[in-house]
């Protein structure tokens, strides 16, 4: 089974990406998600996401393999947009199956922590019309550490 | 006259320094590259590939990103 892995330049509609992933896996027995957005508040205007074409894709695609050799899941999306967007756009998604839902959970968990901690992805966000670059978080670096090697 | 030959790429807030200094192949430890570009926390990819810096000598028609940490988040 292989993963299904994207790198979106335009935005993309999560609930019917969801919902076309939930349908062709119905030997699933849950499906768990998660959609990251950009966040609104503090005045923010929008929010770059940069990559580098050569390492990020292969990246997600190493991450997406190293989850399904570590969960039997049926099935595994990640999406994630990169470009300019705006508070309430759709960032990221990440939707796992599997026949029980432990599985799903904790798969989606992990490759959330982990396409976080160590994807290529660069942000910034523009404040009073001012760019501002996002530093790394040590939460996120904690975050990742749960999951040990 | 050497060519330059060499594709530089800073990436995040490294493209804030300016852009990238056109250079000719050779030692990376003989680059003339703006301060702070290869910082302790700065990662290189010669080609699309992570290398380490120690050693590391430039080819004709190589690109070298220079990757600060991730933003997280």
């Amino acid at each position: 089974m292989k993963a299904d892995v994207c790198l979106l330049e335009v935005p993309f509609e999560p609930g019917a990406t969801l919902a076309q992933f939930a349908a062709g896996l119905p030997q699933a027995g849950g499906v768990v998600s998660f959609l990251g957005q950009v966040r609104g508040g503090e005045a923010v205007e929008a929010l770059e996401l940069q990559h580098y074409a050569p390492l990020t894709l292969p990246g997600m695609q190493a991450l997406a393999a190293g989850v399904l050799a570590r969960w039997p899941l049926d099935g595994l999306l990640v999406w994630h947009r990169v470009g300019v967007m705006t508070p309430g756009e759709p960032i990221v998604l990440v939707a796992a199956a599997a026949r029980h839902r432990r599985d799903a959970f904790a798969a989606a968990d992990y490759t959330m922590d982990h396409l976080k901690s160590e994807s290529w992805f660069w942000k910034r966000e523009k404040r009073g019309g001012q760019w501002h670059w996002i530093e790394p978080r040590a939460q996120d670096h904690a975050d990742t550490a749960r999951w040990g090697a | 006259m050497a060519r330059d030959t060499v594709r530089l790429v800073f990436l995040g807030r490294l493209a804030d320094l300016g852009a990238p200094p056109a250079v000719a192949p050779g030692a990376l430890a003989d680059l003339a590259l703006p301060e702070g570009v290869l910082g302790p926390q700065v990662r290189l990819a010669l080609n699309g590939v992570l290398v380490a810096r120690e050693g590391l000598v430039l080819a004709d028609g190589d690109e070298l990103a220079f990757l600060p940490p991730v933003s997280g988040g």
